[in-house]
């Protein structure tokens, strides 16, 4: 569905039409945008259903992708108004249009299907999406798809979410009736880093090669060979490597396309799958996190128009692995002594922080943290008049989906007051206030400070220093308290992305051992140094949060959805 | 309420018309035929279609035919089945069939030796055999792991060995 504002945008007065989908009329508008270009282009009739709320089954059609029109698989049984000789339209008895169904002009008494992907709504057309006629012409279009498949499905990657076995179910015929040998395709084929390639389970729906040449930039895909021996190939020599060539896998709708990473790992019926966002740079692709039993095995896009349509790149989409790294952070430390009495050192840590002299703590925190996070450290960084900062990270961008911004959470920094618009600013004067003996106690949230100009010396000269992480660098090893944190995959939270889209995301696994969700301990730190009592709950603190920060004002946690909101940066 | 006891007759205080009864039975079945086997000597014979203990098999070719789909794991009810899934290298050994269990775990107290997996198993790797005296002196003893399941399994002659034809089949078209 397309919403009214970019409707308007590209059509400036949308013109309705109504067309009956199996009798019941659906009044839908003439055009819709184009998917690459957003130029309006007529409404089809795939639309048309998806309008009223019949789904038409196919392969080839992707609403993202342009119209290819050749898997067959969408064709529906249709009417249009009958005209006389003078081009009016017939009138039944009863004074309503008389409808035609369409039938083979050589062949009259046999209905004539149309592809519903590739053909135009019209107005007063009616289609029959469930019709005998249009359901033979399903089967035998699936019964054709799967003259040369393997039908190998318990060691098929894409079983449990292939689309050929759902329609096979919903639509096909029961028993094969194929007795001729199949022919056989190349199987394990190479096709890339990251993508394998069954040819015998492809269905030459061209979905890839659509993706790859126009959404990802890079012509790379196509077939040779003619009939039933046409396959999907690279160009000689040359592998399929670009940064969305996942996405592939993700759209290919057998298992003929499937990911290297995830191969033989998990069968996709087990995984639990936890709304989330990837956290590899500043765009906040929306993900949907697969795990089993606290263990993540991959990470898949979850359509967010705003954010990134139904794309996820490569390098995001694989930087999961180190959640489940088995030197992760799981016990708090005091002066690299295990304890595990979380109250016992919170309050050492809040005794410490109330015995400092005001200015005499400084607080270092990521922008890789949730902003709910950063807005309890500025709290903490106002209790005690300290100074704040966020290291920037910065890599490179892509024309798709990749940001500069290699934070999740630049923006939730910003807003909540944790660091200025010039990230990093305060930085050296904390470092000088060190050095001079004026900041003895630093707190430090998820950075590796002496890659931001904290070196090691200067770091011995911290009194006290106040860390918590997720995975140990050259700072955790040198705390006196260290408080281990969760990976995002393992609370939930909020962070605002370069465009200022605030989103929210969901804990998939549990955290390993004695972490916390840094939420948890730093409202119990607040309320030890301050006194306030804050909510602890992801929801309370958001909504706790949003009353504060101007703008994230009259937002409530359950108005981020799925999809989340914009605010202003 | 209170059932008051029955004073027992003259008869009954004798004792010995209870005796001879009781006798009788013994005596009957003195020249009946014996149904007391002397287990764990003697063994009784397991009836077909028993469902025994769940084994893995091997195809005449000595080929490990479960291929780790997991539909069994998913579909025991007392969860009883673990498999570790190959994961992404490239097995040549497997050849056409590409997957084989790294590790394949029955626990068998938790077994409740329904049959489902042997049902639901596309490959006819798994059958419910006819062990079902299953010992172990520990909890971890009576996890089976894949060496044992089929070694225990045996060899299941396949009719069909489509794996097999498939790979034929390639091989003459050409397609490797």
């Amino acid at each position: 569905m397309v919403s009214n504002k970019s409707k308007k945008k590209t059509a400036p007065a949308p013109e309705t039409i109504t067309v009956k989908v199996d009798g019941q009329a659906v009044d839908m508008p003439r055009t819709m945008p184009d998917p690459l270009t957003g130029e309006p282009v007529p409404t089809t009739m795939i639309q048309a259903c998806k309008i009223a709320g019949v789904e038409i089954p196919h392969y080839c059609y992707h609403p993202k992708l342009p119209v290819a029109g050749n898997c067959r698989m969408c064709l529906v049984e249709y009417g249009m108004p009958a005209l006389g000789p003078d081009r009016q339209p017939l009138l039944n008895e009863d004074g309503a249009p008389e409808i035609r169904r369409m039938t083979l002009p050589y062949e009259p008494g046999t209905p004539r299907g149309a592809i519903a992907c590739a053909t135009p709504v019209a107005p007063g057309m009616e289609i029959y999406a469930n019709s005998p006629a249009t359901r033979q012409m399903r089967e035998a279009v699936l019964e054709s798809l799967l003259i040369n498949h393997p039908l190998d499905c318990p060691i098929c990657d894409q079983a449990g979410e292939c689309k050929l076995q759902e329609y096979s179910v919903e639509h096909g015929q029961a028993a094969s009736r194929f007795v001729e040998q199949k022919v056989h395709k190349p199987k394990q084929v190479d096709l890339g880093p990251r993508i394998m390639l069954d040819a015998e389970r492809c269905i030459l729906c061209s979905r890839c090669i659509r993706f790859t040449k126009d959404i990802a930039g890079d012509d790379a895909l196509g077939f040779v060979d003619r009939g039933s021996y046409s396959t999907l190939t690279t160009f000689p020599g040359k592998p399929f490597d670009n940064n969305y060539t996942l996405n592939t896998a993700d759209i290919c709708p057998v298992g003929a396309l499937t990911s290297k990473d995830f191969r033989f790992q998990m069968r996709v019926w087990f995984l639990k799958e936890s709304p989330s966002l990837c956290t590899s740079c500043g765009t906040g692709c929306n993900v949907v996190m697969g795990s089993r039993e606290e263990q993540i095995y991959r990470y898949e896009p979850r359509e967010n128009d705003a954010v990134n349509s139904s794309w996820l790149c490569d390098e995001g989409r694989l930087n999961y692995r180190w959640i489940g790294r088995p030197d992760r952070l799981a016990d708090p430390l005091r002066d690299g002594q295990k304890t595990g009495d979380w109250p016992a050192l919170l309050q050492a840590v809040a005794e410490r922080l109330a015995d400092a002299k005001p200015g005499s703590t400084a607080v270092i925190a990521s922008a890789r943290q949730t902003t709910e996070e950063l807005f309890l450290l500025r709290r903490l960084a106002q209790r005690l008049d300290a100074l704040s900062d966020t290291p920037a990270r910065l890599g490179e961008a892509d024309q798709l989906l990749v940001s500069a911004d290699k934070n999740p959470n630049t923006n939730g920094a910003r807003l909540s007051g944790f660091c200025f618009t010039e990230m990093g600013i305060n930085l050296p004067k904390i470092a000088s206030g060190i050095r001079r003996g004026k900041i003895t106690n630093l707190i430090v949230f998820g950075e590796d400070v002496t890659r931001c100009g904290i070196d090691r010396a200067l770091l011995q000269k911290v009194e006290c220093l106040i860390v918590s992480d997720i995975l140990p660098n050259e700072t955790t090893a040198r705390a006196h308290f260290l408080l281990p944190g969760c990976a995002h995959a393992e609370k939930r939270g909020t962070f605002v992305n370069v465009k200022g889209r605030l989103q929210r995301f969901f804990k998939a696994v549990e955290p390993p051992g004695r972490a916390r969700p840094e939420t948890e301990f730093l409202t119990d730190l607040v309320h030890r140094l301050t006194g306030e009592s804050l909510p602890d709950n992801p929801e309370g603190l958001f909504n706790h949060m949003a009353s504060e920060i101007k703008a994230f004002s009259k937002i409530r946690w359950s108005d981020l959805g799925d999809t989340g909101v914009d605010v202003p940066v | 309420m209170i059932v008051s006891r029955k004073k027992l007759n003259w008869l009954e205080r004798l004792y010995l018309p209870a005796i001879l009864s009781g006798l009788r039975v013994t005596l009957r079945h003195f020249f009946r035929r014996k149904v007391t086997m002397q287990y764990p000597e003697e063994r009784w014979v397991v009836p077909t279609g028993y469902r025994g203990a769940p084994y893995l098999v091997k195809d005449q070719a000595g080929r490990t035919k479960c291929v780790s789909c997991q539909l069994c794991e998913f579909v025991c009810p007392p969860r009883a089945i673990r498999i570790d899934p190959p994961g992404p290298d490239i097995n040549e050994s497997a050849g056409n069939v590409e997957k084989e269990p790294q590790d394949f775990r029955i626990d068998m107290l938790r077994c409740i030796f329904c049959g489902y997996c042997q049902e639901v198993c596309p490959e006819e790797a798994i059958f419910l055999q006819e062990d079902y005296s299953l010992i172990g002196r520990t909890r971890e003893e009576m996890v089976y792991g894949k060496d044992k399941l089929l070694e225990l399994g045996g060899v299941h002659q396949d009719g069909i060995l489509k794996w097999a034809r498939k790979q034929r089949e390639a091989e003459e078209q050409g397609v490797h």
